[in-house]
């Protein structure tokens, strides 16, 4: 069992800079987070793209500010479960909850967090009618253990960097591997388009282009896809995988069962106060969540985050004294030991 | 500057007039989600970026729009449910060469 003061669901900006905020309050954190990596949407949809509304950063990317973020939040050493879903929520007698995820992990916090932005990234699933048949049966929409592809035939089919970058890896692993997509063009890193351009010229990818995957051949198992040129008649490949690798879109997803009042897809709160939802103790910050005048921006988030700490501290100690002290004047004393102070000022005669 | 209006049709089938602005730099998905007409958070998922195809519609008026961006090609191209009339709201902006223009929701996926 993990333990920890606040559980925040979701490593987006919103959910990295309540670890800060946390921190100077001295309470831990956790993260828990559906995506292999931190950072959410940030990292995930658009790191390359700038972002020109964060106070005192006339342009930031957002992969920067990501990383910014997590070095910012590393002081205070928060923990994280990334690649797994948070499920479910069980309240105990003492008003702290265990938040499950969808591998079993077990987390206990005082307090839950949910920076969920607009959920947990899932896979979108091709349009192929006996896909859901082979799920885990060969049909795989991310790839967690490349070593499951070893000598086999894979199938991959997408036109943005993942289908491209697996391609690539696989092709080390794999037997054979095909790379499907709707057009001769692919949306990707241009080192990417310009690597498997050479690994299909070593003949170590095979190209199908433009052409799509219009159905999935096998009993228990996928032995093989219909493919679809674009103006030829269909034709099967074998195949022992078929990878799609279409992006992920987000969706609200086990926490829309927790009993939180949900209005337009979002956890309403107590905006006039501290952001706490309809169950005491959890509060919902940053594009999750809703209130009258709610805007979706990552600097709304930071504000959020830092009022739920100030109200998460004051339901842990409802009896201890705390005024909000300014990093300037008090300094930073990270749970790793470093401590960051303005530097003192000089106090010397002038003869 | 003046309105205009569009006509699109929701995801449940249902055709709704809108007045849209022409000079807050608004795109369709904009229009569409300030007047509700789609579920918030399954529309514009990426802001508007050409980056996640929520927003992808089918003109069935006959407007000359401006062709389509070599973002929105590769979008579309990995989209689902993709037809030759499709394009992404929020590639549409709202200018008077679009008054009239009628749309109609592509499914969520």
């Amino acid at each position: 069992m993990i333990t920890t003061d606040i559980l925040i669901i979701g490593a987006g900006p919103t959910g990295l800079f309540t670890v800060f905020e946390a921190g100077l309050l001295k309470l831990k954190c956790h993260l828990i987070d559906a995506l292999p990596q931190p950072g959410g949407q940030c990292s995930e949809i658009y790191p390359k793209k700038p972002i020109y509304d964060i106070p005192a950063y006339p342009e930031i990317l957002a992969g920067d500010l990501t990383h910014k973020l997590i070095e910012q939040s590393k002081q205070f050493s928060p923990g994280f479960t990334l690649g797994e879903r948070a499920e479910t929520i069980d309240k105990q007698v003492d008003g702290s909850f265990i938040v499950t995820t969808n591998k079993g992990t077990k987390h206990h916090a005082k307090i839950v967090a949910i920076a969920g932005g607009l959920g947990s990234f899932e896979p979108r699933k091709p349009l192929i009618p006996n896909i859901a048949a082979f799920e885990d049966k060969g049909v795989e929409y991310i790839i967690k253990e490349p070593e499951i592809y070893r000598d086999k035939k894979v199938v991959i089919s997408g036109g943005g960097d993942s289908a491209l970058d697996w391609a690539i890896f696989l092709s080390n692993i794999a037997a054979e591997v095909t790379l499907i997509h709707r057009r001769n063009e692919f949306r990707g890193a241009l080192d990417s388009v310009e690597k498997v351009q050479e690994l299909k010229n070593l003949g170590k990818i095979r190209l199908i282009t433009p052409a799509e995957v219009k159905g999935i051949l096998g009993t228990d198992f996928v032995t093989g896809v219909a493919v679809e040129k674009k103006g030829e008649d269909a034709f099967i490949l074998d195949a022992d995988h078929f990878i799609p690798l279409f992006g992920l879109s987000p969706k609200l997803g086990p926490i829309g069962n927790w009993g939180l009042d949900i209005e337009k897809n979002a956890i309403k709160v107590d905006n006039a106060l501290d952001y706490q939802t309809n169950i005491p103790g959890v509060y919902a910050i940053g594009d999750v969540n809703t209130y009258p005048g709610k805007l979706k921006l990552i600097l709304c988030g930071f504000h959020e985050a830092t009022l739920m700490c100030q109200s998460a501290y004051k339901r842990i100690f409802p009896n201890k004294k705390y005024v909000m002290k300014y990093t300037t004047v008090g300094g930073v004393d990270g749970f790793d030991g470093t401590r960051k102070e303005a530097p003192k000022a000089v106090v010397k005669a002038i003869e | 500057m003046q309105d205009i209006n569009i006509k699109i049709t929701d995801r449940n089938g249902v055709t709704h007039t809108v007045v849209a602005p022409t000079d807050m730099a608004m795109n369709l998905m904009e229009i569409v989600r300030s007047y509700e007409l789609a579920e918030e958070g399954t529309i514009g998922i990426c802001g508007g970026m050409a980056m996640c195809a929520s927003c992808q519609c089918y003109v069935t008026s006959d407007h000359e729009l401006p062709e389509i961006s070599e973002d929105e090609d590769a979008m579309l191209a990995e989209a689902f449910y993709v037809e030759e009339n499709s394009r992404l709201g929020c590639q549409i902006q709202m200018t008077a060469a679009a008054n009239g223009l009628e749309v109609t929701l592509a499914p969520e996926s």
